[in-house]
């Protein structure tokens, strides 16, 4: 397999930077969004300790999502600044489930958020990226084996924090064990979303970017199937993708009104350093 | 005529004046944040691996850098790359670096930490081993909370990175 050191060797051959730019927009806008619907947690999450670790978190994944942006800047895609607050929304290569707002009402006004979500939402992504930059670390794009292996370091951490709350919520009270169970079955609806690789993934897999969806996915469930072996769970049908596949630019009106709070201050200017 | 390797010298001199702007008593190059420095005529590149990802310190230490290299005498241009091969690892940090740590309150990272598994620090104050980890995530993102139970004291511990 081929392996391409630099931007300007990948720039070289249309059909690898093609999906490549594809992965990367992925990579870093499934992290941008869920980092942003963790911030709005900031100042509502259960206890003072784990307002001061979620937003540690987020902080960190907005880092990684920049990192992403970065690759994509050196390949030509445009400022990592502007490509992470002037696309349009059906230019997000997210996966849904990721854009879906933390629960009723608004941060500002009446924040009926729901911490189950959040858990399982965070501990199920987290592992799937895991798995990911496990898998990038021996990518034919030498700078993204780079940019996984720095992210893994912390993303570590990340796991081992929602993996303690999963594990304690799922085994506390009659009512947390509802909680969860309501929140598992919601986020099982779009799961789909995040493993996929998109129209692309074929390319993607043959020119060793990353590894096939298939191999990902059947490791992704395979982790999850003992995790909930552990907790008495049972693993129903595949996880699905009900509101469609972030990945091919189809997304719900929540993902256009987070872009429009998120990038409110940037669009007015953008020439603005802040 | 100053050879480049006495520039590249004095280079390093004045980069270990250069502060971490959120841990003030440790220089960059103590962190071991540095991986290179080459000077070329009158250019001075200098190849600086970032900590943690989302450390919103980097762009302060890169006009830092800049500042600091440009007071070299021979000096002209200077060019703060951002790189990530090697990755920055704790175990980068010097003898001194982890000396200065703890002269701010903060705990250096355990030098034989097994990535995955619990660790352990000892109290920067008192130096007893009586601790018990508050919280993994702390005020900045290399930092943890811990409790001294023998002083009494809380402390900051920086969180173990190493190569996977």
């Amino acid at each position: 397999m081929r392996t391409y050191e630099t931007a300007e060797e990948a720039l070289e051959s249309p059909e690898y930077n093609e999906a490549l730019t594809e992965l990367l927009f992925q990579l870093a806008d499934d992290d941008f969004l869920l980092a942003y619907r963790g911030s709005e947690w900031l100042g509502l999450a259960p206890h003072i300790e784990e307002d001061v670790a979620f937003s540690s978190i987020n902080q960190d994944m907005m880092g990684h999502a920049t990192l992403y942006y970065k690759r994509l800047e050196e390949l030509g895609e445009g400022k990592a600044d502007d490509l992470s607050h002037l696309r349009s929304p059906e230019k997000f290569r997210n996966a849904v489930l990721l854009e879906l707002p933390n629960g009723t009402g608004n941060y500002l006004e009446k924040p009926n958020y729901d911490w189950a979500f959040a858990v399982v939402r965070n501990y199920f992504y987290t592992l799937a990226k895991k798995i990911k930059l496990e898998s990038l670390k021996t990518s034919s794009y030498v700078p993204l084996q780079h940019t996984a292996r720095k992210v893994l370091m912390e993303v570590n951490y990340h796991l081992m924090h929602w993996e303690t709350w999963f594990n304690q919520l799922i085994q506390s009270t009659e009512e947390a064990h509802k909680r969860m169970k309501n929140a598992i079955d919601q986020v099982w609806e779009e799961f789909m979303g995040v493993l996929s690789t998109g129209d692309k993934g074929d390319v993607m897999a043959r020119s060793g970017i990353i590894e096939d969806e298939e191999t990902i996915k059947k490791r992704w469930i395979s982790k999850v199937e003992s995790v909930f072996t552990q907790s008495g769970l049972h693993l129903k049908e595949k996880p699905q993708m009900k509101s469609g596949n972030g990945r091919n630019g189809e997304h719900t009106p929540t993902l256009e009104s987070a872009l429009d709070t998120l990038s409110e201050v940037y669009r007015k200017a953008p020439a603005q350093g802040w | 005529m100053i050879t480049s390797d006495r520039l590249k010298e004095t280079v390093y001199r004045e980069l270990k004046k250069v502060e971490d702007p959120e841990i003030t008593s440790v220089s960059i190059l103590d962190l071991g944040m540095v991986d290179d420095v080459i000077v070329q005529e009158k250019e001075a590149v200098i190849q600086v691996l970032p900590t943690f990802s989302g450390c919103p310190a980097l762009d302060l230490i890169k006009k830092r850098i800049e500042e600091a290299a440009l007071k070299v005498g021979g000096v002209e241009t200077v060019n703060v790359q951002f790189v990530y091969d090697p990755p920055w690892t704790t175990d980068r940090i010097t003898e001194e670096g982890r000396e200065q740590l703890k002269q701010f309150g903060i705990a250096p990272p355990p030098s034989d930490h097994i990535d995955g598994e619990p660790w352990h620090v000892d109290c920067p104050y008192c130096g007893s081993t009586y601790t018990t980890m508050e919280n993994i995530f702390g005020p900045t993102a290399c930092r943890s909370i811990l409790y001294c139970k023998s002083c009494k004291n809380p402390f900051e511990a920086m969180k173990p990175v190493a190569n996977l």
